[in-house]
C-alpha cells in the first residue's frame, strides 16, 4: 500500500480538473536502478495531450533517465509505462520503430551527426524512416524547419562549425521534421548563455504552439522552467516529490521545494 | 584469489556472449532492406583508399628488407638465385597478409573503435535510435562489410610491392633484371600459394570491422571510454589476427598441401 510523504500531500494539488484531459504518456511506480545504484525509486505521473510537463531536479537525479524509458533506450525495472496506450516494455521492434515515430527525443548535447552536414542531418530520418526520396519533397521540408528554428543559412554546415545554441536549435529541426506528436527535452538549456538559453526556452514554446506538440522538459534552469512550462514536477532522490504550476510551486512552504527556487 | 577468477571467467563468458549476440544483430541487419549503399561506398575509401599509402609503404620496404636480410646467409650457400622465390613464397602466404592486417587493425580497428565510441558518448547513436532509423545498419553493418573488401584488396597490393621491394633490394647489391626477378618470384608460386593466403585475409578484414565496431558500439559513457575503445579495439582485433592466422596455417596445411 503506497503511502504519500508530508511533502506529497502539502504540494501536490488535486487533479481532478485533470482528468477530462487525454493522457498521452502514463508513468505509474516507475522503478529502474543501475546495479545497487537505485535511480528511480518510485515515480508516478501523466502526461496530457498538449501540456508542457517540467520536471525540475538537480543532476543525478534520474530525470534522464525516465525519459529513455519512454523511447525504450532504458527499460525500467518495475512500474507500468504507456505512451499512447501502448506499453513500451512490451513492444517488439517494429512496434517500437512506429512509436519513436511519434516521439521526438532532443538530446542535452543535440547530438548532431559529426560527419554529416545540417542538412543531411535533417534529411537523415526523412529518408531512412520516412522513406523519402524526392528532392524537391525533402528540400521544401528542411528548409521549412530551419526557417522555424531561425537558421536558414546553416543548411550546408558541419555541426562543428556551430555554436552550443545553433546545434540545440538543429537538433530541434531534425527532431520536428518528423512531425513528432510528443517532444522530450533533455536538459535543452544546458551549457547556454542566459540569452540563448532564453531564446531556446522561446523556441520550444513556439515550437510546442506550432507543431501541437506534448512535452517533458528536463532542466534544472528555472527560468526555462517558468517559460516553457504548463506545469512543473520537482524530482528528488528519484522520485516526485512536488507538483504545481510554476507560482504554485515557487511559493511552496516545503523547504526543499523551496531550495529549488532560490535565486542567486 | 579464487573469487577473483571466478569474476574473470564469468566476464569471459559475458564478453564472448555479447559478441554473439552483436553478431547476431550484424548478420540480421545485414540481409534486412534499406542497404546503405552509399555509406558502404564512403566506407571503402575512408578505409581503403585512405590506407593505401600506409600499406604500400609497408608492403614495398617489407619486401625490399626481406630480400636485403636474405642475401647474406643466402650467399653462403650458393642460393641466391632462390632469393626472389623465398621472398615471394613467404610474403605471400603468410608475411605479406599478416603484417598488412596488423597495420590495418592498428589504423583501422582503433578509429572505427574511436569514432563510434564518440558517437556513442555524445549520443548519437541514441539521437539514430530514437529517431526510428536503425544505426546498426548504417554504422555497423557498412563498416565490417568494407573491412572485408578492403583488406584483401589492400593485402593484395601491398603483396605486389612487396616483390616490386624485393626487386629493388636484389638490385641494390647487384644486378637482375625486373623481367628475371619477377620470373623467379612467380615461378615459384602455385594456387595453393596464393587462394588460401587471400581467403584468410578475407576474415582478417571481419575481425578489425567487427572488433571495431563491437568495441566503439559498446563504449561506456564518458570520453575516457572512447580511448579504451579504441585501444581494445586494436589489442583484440590484432589477437584475433593472430588466433586466426594460426587456424587458417593448419587449415591450409591439411587440405592445399596434404
Amino acid at each position: 500500500m503506497e503511502t504519500k510523504t508530508d511533502t506529497e500531500q502539502k504540494v501536490l494539488p488535486d487533479k481532478g480538473a485533470e482528468n477530462n484531459k487525454e493522457v498521452v504518456i502514463k508513468i505509474e511506480h516507475l522503478k529502474k536502478s543501475f546495479g545497487s545504484n537505485e535511480v528511480l525509486s518510485d515515480i508516478t505521473v501523466d502526461l496530457h495531450k498538449g501540456e508542457n510537463l517540467v520536471v525540475l531536479g538537480r543532476s543525478g537525479q534520474g530525470k534522464s533517465v525516465a525519459i529513455k524509458c519512454i523511447v525504450g533506450l532504458l527499460y525500467q525495472d518495475s512500474g507500468e509505462l504507456t505512451v499512447f496506450d501502448q506499453d513500451v516494455k512490451s513492444l517488439n521492434e517494429t512496434e517500437l520503430k512506429e512509436l519513436r515515430m511519434r516521439v521526438g527525443f532532443l538530446f542535452q548535447s543535440g547530438a548532431l551527426y559529426d560527419s554529416m552536414t545540417v542538412r543531411e542531418n535533417l534529411e537523415f530520418p526523412l529518408t531512412r524512416v520516412k522513406k523519402m526520396d524526392k528532392k524537391d519533397e525533402l528540400d521544401a521540408l528542411v528548409n521549412e524547419v530551419l526557417e522555424g528554428v531561425g537558421l536558414p543559412d546553416a543548411i550546408d554546415k558541419m555541426p562543428s562549425d556551430l555554436s552550443g545554441g545553433q546545434k540545440k536549435r538543429i537538433g530541434l529541426a531534425r527532431t520536428l521534421i518528423l512531425k513528432p506528436e510528443i517532444m522530450l527535452y533533455d536538459e535543452p538549456t544546458t551549457g547556454l548563455d542566459p540569452i540563448t538559453s532564453r531564446e531556446i526556452s522561446e523556441l520550444i514554446l513556439q515550437m510546442q504552439k506550432k507543431y501541437q506538440t506534448s512535452s517533458i522538459i528536463i532542466t534544472h534552469d528555472l527560468e526555462c522552467a517558468k517559460i516553457t512550462g504548463d506545469r512543473l514536477v520537482v524530482m528528488n532522490d528519484g522520485k516526485f516529490i512536488a507538483e504545481g504550476t510554476y507560482e504554485e510551486l515557487e511559493n511552496s512552504k516545503d523547504e526543499l521545494v523551496k531550495s529549488f527556487f532560490i535565486k542567486k | 584469489m579464487e573469487q577473483e577468477a571466478k569474476f574473470s571467467w564469468s566476464s569471459i563468458f559475458e564478453e564472448a556472449g555479447n559478441q554473439v549476440g552483436f553478431m547476431g544483430s550484424f548478420v540480421r541487419n545485414m540481409f534486412r532492406g534499406g542497404f546503405e549503399g552509399n555509406e558502404l561506398i564512403r566506407q571503402c575509401y575512408n578505409i581503403g583508399y585512405k590506407s593505401f599509402s600506409l600499406t604500400a609503404i609497408t608492403g614495398l620496404i617489407l619486401g625490399m628488407v626481406m630480400t636485403l636480410q636474405s642475401i647474406p646467409t643466402m650467399k653462403q650457400f650458393g642460393a641466391v638465385s632462390f632469393v626472389p622465390a623465398m621472398v615471394s613464397i613467404s610474403v605471400i602466404r603468410e608475411i605479406g597478409p599478416v603484417i598488412i592486417a596488423l597495420i590495418c587493425s592498428g589504423k583501422i580497428a582503433s578509429s572505427i573503435g574511436a569514432e563510434l565510441g564518440s558517437m556513442k558518448v555524445t549520443e548519437q547513436i541514441d539521437a539514430m535510435e530514437v529517431s526510428g532509423a536503425n544505426p546498426i545498419q548504417y554504422l555497423v553493418v557498412t563498416r565490417i562489410i568494407a573491412c572485408t573488401f578492403m583488406i584483401p584488396l589492400l593485402t593484395l597490393m601491398a603483396d605486389a610491392l612487396a616483390l616490386l621491394g624485393g626487386y629493388i633490394g636484389a638490385n641494390l647489391g647487384g644486378h637482375i633484371s625486373l623481367l628475371l626477378y619477377f620470373n623467379k618470384a612467380i615461378a615459384s608460386l602455385q594456387f595453393s600459394d596464393i587462394f588460401p593466403a587471400t581467403i584468410k585475409t578475407i576474415f582478417f578484414g571481419f575481425a578489425i570491422g567487427f572488433i571495431g565496431c563491437y568495441k566503439g558500439y559498446n563504449s561506456n559513457r564518458g570520453t575516457e571510454s572512447v580511448g579504451v575503445a579504441a585501444n581494445s579495439a586494436v589489442v583484440n582485433a590484432s589477437l584475433w589476427i593472430i588466433v586466426l592466422d594460426g587456424i587458417a596455417v593448419q587449415l591450409t596445411s591439411i587440405f592445399a598441401y596434404s
